[in-house]
């Protein structure tokens, strides 16, 4: 760590630190941005939708872009832009939403696993070394297969499907603390297990966790819109992107805009939420810093 | 070196049991109950008694979990399709050679084209050519496999008509097929040997071969690469096993008929048997990739043969 660095750190808090250093990178900010706005998007779903989601016109279907419909509409004549508005607010509540399980739970396992060591962080290890094996998409397939359709189930199967890696890193990052001198001074003044956990190591090893959260946010997006896509996600009429995806994609000689504006739509979150995290990553890790 | 081996083949097996336990599980509950739905609806009361204990339906959890793994292991018996009532084995390999052929060729490409890139990306820093693969690596990996292949097939296919939008028989269908799932595994691979070298480049043997006057092509291709590769082969056998999953996808948009179509139609047929039956199917197989990746790290890397003299 250099100077400059070291001085600003006393200036700031540490939100705005990362936030300044953030916003040295444009893709960083291009991100966050996005992210933002998304949010807005979903969030004010109702009054910024031009029409109601499920409205169908079949007067009207198949219409290419156009002022009354934006994004032209789809085969039942529905606007593709209010579907891909209310979209938004499934992508990220499933995204957020999975993550926050696979945080909590693989959180509790790795922190457990790492502070305790011993039998506890093997039993625990080699249940997470099982649910590696399986590859996180096909895994998710397989609990949502068992769980059956619906939004719930979906971010389920999604989060469940990403603990491992929550685990492994809380776990890492526990390990290595552990040792430190300010861990042992907080156990010789009689603090409790709970409170070293929750009080000293937690904050301690935010940093990676915020990253992989960020980037976990991104492939549990991706995961939900793939299970959608092979129907095993939202079901219609609700409008998720990956389920329009696979709606329009029989039509897709002829009207490409019906698969073309939701395909953007995820990838357009997925890299948002990329760069913010390869933005955190650099901005989090001062090691890193060029 | 054979300690290591067998060491790591010994490992694999609590892997296994696990993963099976994890996939019968999954089975077990899924809703539905096997016996009507192998006999139909139509079936007696008495029928669907007898098919139960014949199945051994009627045991404990326990007791059916060992049954299944038992029967896994002697015969390859993982459970008979709902829909065609042939055994989910036969099913799954009739399908996998082609998903097999899929995932070789994605990552044949994307060794192909991801290695060179994440070189030069490495060796020209911050260059206009670095960028540039940083970011369409980044786009890469964004972009959603199901997505991309319908892209390509609408510009390949339908506008310019050079490559058919599906199937897998002639070396040209295969092309879009690969080409989409690879596009995730190119990205990883590219961003995985550009910070692999650039760590490498840094280290005080290369200062050490420059200093002595090593030609820097030399000095790039033999000290800096031969040690940058090895966390670069790790990730081209997990990518392996991410591409057998990310099959399931490309599959179904090309209408290739492997084990990722054989799932997907499955799963809207509700025949569980199958799915569960891939998904334990593919993760073996992926446990395997890795099992060989693992010995060939071992192969590569002297550090590892090294503790197990």
């Amino acid at each position: 760590m250099d100077a400059p660095v070291l001085k600003s750190n006393k200036k700031r808090g540490a939100l705005m630190e990362v936030l300044f250093r953030l916003k040295k990178s444009p893709l960083a900010m291009f991100g966050f941005f996005f992210i933002i706005f998304l949010a807005f998007t979903a969030i004010f779903a109702d009054v910024l939708a031009p029409h109601p989601y499920q409205r169908q016109n079949l007067s009207h279907a198949f219409e290419t872009p156009s002022k009354q419909f934006l994004l032209g509409t789809d085969e039942f004549g529905r606007d593709i832009l209010s579907r891909l508005i209310y979209g938004a607010r499934v992508s990220l509540q499933v995204g957020f939403i999975a993550v926050g399980i696979a945080l909590f739970a693989g959180g509790m396992l790795g922190a457990a696993a790492g502070y305790y060591g011993g039998w506890a962080d093997n039993a625990i290890m080699r249940v997470m070394d099982v649910m590696l094996s399986i590859p996180q998409t096909l895994l998710a397939i397989a609990i949502a297969a068992a769980l059956g359709p619906g939004l719930f189930n979906l971010m389920i199967a999604v989060g469940i499907s990403a603990v491992p890696n929550y685990a492994r890193i809380v776990r890492g990052s526990v390990l290595s603390l552990r040792e430190m001198e300010f861990i042992e001074a907080a156990r010789a003044v009689g603090s409790s297990d709970l409170r070293i956990i929750t009080k000293h190591i937690i904050p301690n090893s935010m940093a990676p966790i915020i990253v992989q959260s960020t980037l976990g946010v991104a492939s549990a997006i991706l995961n939900a819109a793939g299970l959608s896509f092979i129907g095993l996600g939202i079901q219609p009429p609700y409008p998720e992107w990956g389920a329009m995806l696979s709606g329009g994609r029989q039509y897709i000689r002829d009207y490409p805009h019906l698969t073309l504006y939701p395909g953007l739509a995820i990838m357009l979150t997925i890299l948002a939420l990329n760069f913010l995290g390869d933005g955190l990553r650099d901005a989090l890790d001062p090691k890193l810093k060029r | 070196m054979i300690r290591y081996i067998v060491r790591r083949i010994l490992f694999l097996i609590p892997v296994l049991a696990g993963v099976a336990f994890c996939v019968f599980t999954l089975l077990y509950l899924t809703p539905g109950d096997p016996a009507k739905m192998v006999l139909g609806e139509m079936a007696t009361e008495r029928a669907i008694q007898e098919f139960r204990e014949r199945e051994g339906l009627d045991k404990p959890f326990l007791m059916q979990f060992a049954n299944y793994v038992y029967k896994a292991v002697t015969r390859g018996d993982i459970g008979r399709s709902y829909v065609t009532k042939r055994p989910v084995m036969d099913e799954i390999l009739a399908a996998f050679p082609a998903t097999l052929k899929l995932a070789a060729f994605a990552i044949v490409i994307a060794i192909i084209i991801g290695l060179p890139c994440g070189i030069l990306s490495a060796i020209k820093q911050y260059s206009i050519f670095d960028t540039a693969a940083m970011i369409f690596a980044m786009i890469g990996l964004s972009m959603p496999v199901f997505w991309l292949g319908l892209l390509l097939i609408l510009l390949f296919s339908v506008h310019l008509r050079w490559l058919p939008p599906s199937g897998f028989d002639t070396f040209q269908a295969m092309i879009l097929p690969s080409l989409a799932l690879s596009a995730q595994s190119i990205s990883m691979i590219t961003r995985m040997t550009r910070s692999s070298m650039l760590e490498v480049i840094r280290a005080d043997y290369i200062r050490t071969a420059r200093s002595k006057g090593q030609k820097e092509s030399v000095v790039i291709w033999r000290h800096a690469l031969h040690n940058a590769l090895i966390p670069v082969v790790t990730l081209c056998g997990l990518q392996f096993g991410q591409l057998l999953s990310g099959a399931i996808l490309t599959e179904s948009i090309f209408a290739i008929p492997g084990v990722g179509r054989l799932m997907v139609d499955s799963i809207k047929a509700r025949d569980y048997p199958v799915v569960q039956g891939g998904v334990l199917f593919v993760a073996v197989a992926f446990s395997l990739v890795n099992l060989l990746v693992d010995l060939l790290y071992a192969y590569i890397d002297p550090r590892i043969k090294a503790q197990y003299k």
